[in-house]
Formats: C-alpha cells, sequence, structure tokens
C-alpha cells in the first residue's frame, strides 16, 4: 500500500489551487450574492484542461487519474463549488459516460468538444416527481422509426442553459419499466427545447440550474447509448463516477471550511488568548480534522478502485455519503468557531455551510447512498 | 535566438521558516518548494515572447544549480511551457558558487538572453545575475521590468529613480527582472503537465566551483508583540503603556 502521491499528481493539485486561490477567490462572494454564471472562469478552467481532465488524449482530454481529479475538485471546491460542480458533471457524468459507453461516432462528434471545454455537458436525469426514484421517468423518448421524438420536463438541470450537448434519460417502452429506458444524446438547441427560469437556489449560487423542457425534440437513432432499453443502466453506472465527484468537492467544502477556522482560531483572542487555545474550540478542531481525513482516505479509495478497473459503486457511495454528511457537519462548526463572524458573507464559512447542503442532496441524497451500501451488505 | 531562465529552488512564500539545532541552515523538512516567484514571471514572459513573435525566439530553456530533489521545481517549469531543462548537479553553498556553475552550463550552451529574477524570495541575496554577467563577460541590465522584441531587436525598460529607462542591447545579455515582466504567473494545464514527461531534463555534472563564502549562523525575528486596543478615549491608560510597557515615551 502506497500513501504517497506521484509528482505529476501533485502538480495538479497545486494547479488547481493556485487556479482557486489566484482567480475564483476574486469575486465569488460577489458571484454567490448575484447568481452569476462564471463565465471567465470556466474559460479558464476550459484553457487549463480540467473540464476535459479524465478524458483520454485521443479524444482531446488530459488524460488524468481519478486520484489527481480528487486532488483538484477538493482544492477547487475549498474555494467555490459553483465551479467545481460545473468541472464535475462535465467529467465525471457527461464526459465519462461518453467515453465509457458511446460509440466512435459520437466520441468524435460529441465528446471531442466536450473535452477541449469548447462546449458544456448536462446530464437530465431528475424530473418535478422523479428524483431518487429514478425509474419513474415521464419524460418519453417515442420511436418512430428512424429518430426518437422527445418530450417530457427535467428539473434541476446543472448547466442547463449554458450547456451545448445534454444527455437526456427518457422513458420509451413504459410496460418495460425501468429497462423500458434510454438515454439520448440532445443538442441543446435543437427546435423543441425550451430552457426554465434559473433557479434562485440556498448555495452553489452561481452555478446555473434551470429547469428543461422538450417538446417534440427530434433525436436521431444513432444519439442513443447501448442497445434500446439500456438508459437506466448507462445512468447508474455514470452516477457511480459522478459520485466521486461530488465526494470530492463536500470534501474540499470541510477541508475549505476547516483552514478558514484555524486560521481563525489562532488570530481571535477571548479571555485573554488565542481561542485555539481554549479547549472547547481546539477538540472542535481536532474532530473536524479526523473527520476530513477519513472522507479523504474514501474519496481517495474509491478514486483508486477506478483507476485500477475495480468496482467502486459501493466505495464511491461511502465516499459522496460519509463526505457529505461531515461537510454539513465540519462547515457549521467553522461558522460556530467563528462566532459572530462566521455568520457574515466577508468570512466565507457561512457560504460553504450553505453549499455542503447540496452534498446531501444531490446526484444521489445521503438516503439513496445508504440505500446502495445497505443493500450492498444484506445481499 | 534562444533565451535561457535560471530558476531558483526556494520554499513556499508562506513558509514558516524553521532552524536547525545549530542554527547553521534551515529545517527544510515539511516545506513545499516552489519557483522562485520572479523567476516564475521571469519565465512567463519569456514564453509570452515565443508565442508572440513569430518565431523570433527559437527555444525557452530553465535551469537550475541543486540537487535531485529540486528537479520537481524544473518539471514544473517545463509543464508550464519551458522546452527543455538542465540542472547542474551539486548542493551550492553560496550566491557565488550558483553563479560559477550556471557560467559553466551556458559557456557550454551559449544562450542569447539569459533571464534572473532580482532576487530569490528564501536568501534574497540579489547577487547570481549580476555575478553571472560578470563571470561570462556579458552586457547586463538590471531591473528590468519590460521585456520586448521590436522588429528583431530587444528592447528592455528599466525602473529608475523617479521614471523608467528604455535602452536596447546586442546579444547575448543577461536581464536581472522584477516585479512587472509579466502580469501573474502562468499556471500549468493538464496538456502542459501531460506533456512534461516527455521533455528533456538534462543533469550536467557539476563544473568543480567553491563556494566563496561560509554561513556562521541564522537567527529568527523576534516573534511580532501583542496588540493593545486602547478605547479611544482612555488616553491615560495609552500614555501609561506606551510609559510602561512600550517603553517608547
Amino acid at each position: 500500500m502506497d500513501f504517497e502521491f506521484t509528482e505529476e499528481q501533485l502538480m495538479i493539485r497545486d494547479a488547481a489551487r493556485d487556479f482557486a486561490q489566484r482567480d475564483l477567490i476574486r469575486d465569488v462572494l460577489e458571484r454567490d450574492a448575484g447568481s452569476i454564471y462564471p463565465t471567465e472562469h470556466v474559460k479558464k478552467l476550459a484553457e487549463l484542461g480540467f473540464l476535459g481532465m479524465l478524458v483520454s488524449p485521443e479524444y482531446d482530454g488530459g488524460g488524468m487519474d481519478t486520484i489527481s481529479y480528487v486532488l483538484a475538485m477538493e482544492e477547487i471546491s475549498k474555494v467555490d463549488a459553483s465551479v467545481s460542480v460545473i468541472m464535475s458533471v462535465n467529467n465525471s457524468l457527461v464526459c465519462y459516460g461518453i467515453e465509457a459507453y458511446g460509440t466512435e461516432e459520437q466520441k468524435q462528434k460529441y465528446l471531442k468538444p466536450l473535452a477541449r471545454g469548447e462546449k458544456t455537458g448536462a446530464f437530465l436525469l431528475s424530473e418535478p416527481e422523479a428524483g431518487s426514484d429514478a425509474t419513474s421517468q415521464r419524460t418519453t423518448a417515442e420511436d418512430k422509426g428512424d429518430h426518437y421524438l422527445l418530450n417530457g420536463t427535467k428539473n434541476w438541470i446543472t448547466n442547463g442553459n449554458t450547456a451545448g450537448t445534454y444527455l437526456v434519460i427518457a422513458q420509451t417502452h413504459p410496460d418495460k419499466k425501468h429497462k423500458g429506458i434510454n438515454c439520448l444524446i440532445v443538442d441543446r438547441h435543437s427546435p423543441g427545447i425550451s430552457v426554465g427560469p434559473h433557479e434562485d437556489k440556498m448555495g452553489m449560487r452561481s452555478s446555473d440550474t434551470h429547469s428543461v423542457m422538450f417538446t417534440d425534440v427530434i433525436v436521431p437513432k444513432e444519439n442513443r447509448f447501448g442497445e434500446d432499453g439500456f438508459g437506466f443502466t448507462f445512468a447508474m453506472k455514470t452516477l457511480e463516477g459522478g459520485r466521486i465527484g461530488i465526494a470530492s468537492q463536500a470534501l474540499g467544502l470541510a477541508s475549505g471550511a476547516f483552514e478558514r477556522a484555524v486560521k481563525y482560531a489562532k488570530e481571535r483572542k477571548a479571555f485573554g488568548t488565542e481561542i485555539a487555545n481554549h479547549q472547547a474550540i481546539a477538540f472542535k478542531l481536532a474532530d473536524m480534522a479526523v473527520k476530513i481525513e477519513n472522507a479523504r482516505n474514501l474519496c481517495l479509495k474509491a478514486a483508486w478502485l477506478k483507476d485500477n478497473s475495480k468496482p467502486y459503486g459501493v466505495a464511491s457511495a461511502m465516499a459522496k455519503y460519509y463526505a457529505a454528511e461531515i461537510a454539513m457537519d465540519v462547515t457549521t462548526q467553522a461558522v460556530q468557531i467563528h462566532g459572530g463572524y462566521g455568520y457574515v458573507k466577508e468570512y466565507h464559512v457561512e457560504r460553504l455551510m450553505r453549499e455542503a447542503k447540496l452534498t446531501q442532496i444531490y446526484e444521489g441524497t445521503s438516503e439513496i447512498q445508504q440505500i446502495v451500501i445497505s443493500r450492498d451488505i444484506l445481499k | 535566438m534562444k533565451i535561457l531562465v535560471c530558476i531558483s529552488n526556494v520554499p513556499d512564500t508562506t513558509t514558516k521558516i524553521k532552524l536547525s539545532a545549530d542554527s547553521k541552515s534551515v529545517d527544510t523538512s515539511g516545506i513545499q518548494w516552489v519557483i522562485n516567484p520572479w523567476d516564475e514571471l521571469a519565465l512567463t514572459r519569456a514564453l509570452e515572447l515565443k508565442e508572440t513573435t513569430g518565431g523570433a525566439i527559437e527555444k525557452v530553456t530553465v535551469a537550475t544549480v541543486g540537487t535531485a530533489e529540486v528537479e520537481p521545481t524544473l518539471r514544473k517549469a517545463l509543464a508550464i511551457g519551458a522546452d527543455d531543462a538542465f540542472r547542474v548537479d551539486i548542493n551550492p553553498q553560496d550566491a557565488y558558487q550558483v553563479a560559477a556553475e550556471l557560467t559553466g552550463l551556458i559557456k557550454a550552451n551559449p544562450y542569447d538572453i539569459i533571464l534572473c529574477g532580482i532576487e530569490s524570495s528564501d536568501y534574497n541575496g540579489s547577487a547570481v545575475g549580476g555575478m553571472l554577467a560578470e563571470l561570462l563577460g556579458i552586457a547586463s541590465v538590471s531591473s528590468v521590468s519590460s521585456l520586448s522584441v521590436v522588429n528583431g531587436e530587444v528592447q528592455l525598460t528599466r525602473e529608475i529613480d523617479g521614471g523608467k529607462e528604455t535602452m536596447v542591447s546586442s546579444l547575448p545579455f543577461t536581464a536581472i527582472v522584477q516585479k512587472g515582466i509579466s502580469l501573474e504567473p502562468r499556471i500549468p494545464s493538464m496538456r502542459g503537465i501531460m506533456t512534461a514527461r516527455a521533455k528533456p531534463l538534462q543533469v550536467v555534472p557539476s563544473f568543480g566551483t567553491e563556494s566563496l563564502t561560509l554561513i556562521s549562523g541564522f537567527k529568527l525575528p523576534a516573534p511580532k508583540a501583542a496588540c493593545h486596543i486602547v478605547d479611544g478615549e482612555n488616553v491615560k491608560d495609552l500614555i501609561r503603556l506606551l510609559h510602561e510597557e512600550a517603553k517608547v515615551i
């Protein structure tokens, strides 16, 4: 067993850290306050190659391993989870899905621009009445011979308006239930697509979240993944990898808040000494550090399994479940350590706390992860 | 034209410096090493020139003097965009030794433009660039804040007291560059990190130089004194504290 990172992995971590601490920090508070999409930062993410870092160089990606991805996601999420979610969805849901299950034609046409960051992608699974219960898809992809006719509404779609490429999960054969579901690659600008207003969210406010409506949208048959009815399996398999991204994001929110809490505790004085010298605060910091270390190890273990082509579904569920739970806990404690200052926006920790909440909800709620883990234990 | 950027491997600028037990060296355990910030800006400008002068700059090389431990710093420079790298294999003991070793390297591998940061952020000696130019017997321009190639001619701007001085230099020359030479250092891209694997990093044996100085000891500055905040209306308290504690009145 080797706990050392390679020189290249450290270089990627440092590149992500420099980008976050130099660029993202400059306007993160304004973007959060105004729900402003980070257009320039996404452009830079693309230039640096982070948007397609996991994709093979053969398809214009960075060809980096999942360990490096965890390190980069953590560093970016320490400062701005609205940006890291764009990176996570593009890499581990959209690009991964196309690279793992797409045809050569699909990869040439859709994966390459996504890996280069010329376009971003969106993964359209959730519906107004189908969140955790992803088998109950109301969106339909009616088989019309040489094409599908897509109708329905998708909800909570990250990159919903800005994406150029959608991966849409829809029901083709309702009688076959989840075995009748397909996943289609859809051009965002196809006729019949309308995008709802920007969601006014609690956190991750500068990411681009919308509902998307499809009305008689024609999708060529060659845009389907795999055999007819493969869509549900496709979605579940792709989400396994997606969980590593969101787990690493939750980890970054926790470690970002922790770093701020440590700094503050060493500066702020009460009762004649720095508050870090009070056991009430020091022990809180110790507990936070242990939780973060555990979450990091779970993320890296899941990444290592994926990089070594071993099953990682349960490991990524454990990482996502635990990291999200401790992110909520650690960010809340960071606000507590900051006292009144923690409750004002200037000190960042309240924002990290608001953002942490979403990691318990999206890409599989904590309860869904508990189902995945417990089913594996009890099988 | 070929550009050589001399790179110094320094502790990250946020490092809390600790000394060895005998105070004759810095305890390097746990230190994160980075490219000296001024050298990183010099490298950025060299790459900008290569990209924007339509082939006038043929190659950008980086070089450092140090043991194998400094190689990650050189590979970062390659990931940022340098074409190749040299490491002179010796642990240098002072600025003269660095300059003398680089002199040996450059005599064997001539460059037209040699860029050095105005100082390194660890020892702050501000000595290597000037010594290097002298040992090579070439022109040296100090405090350079702008470097450009105009119609095949190299133009430099220096900061001088109360203004700026612009000059051209014959080749080869050494430019000792300061902040302003480029806006901010580049972050290596995934592609850069990937291609750095295949770029040449040549290790050259020492040229047998010796240091001229010996460090007899380091001393850390006194810790910052605690800050007393005195209420604006308590002038008497303020005067008493300035007299009795700060002892400045």
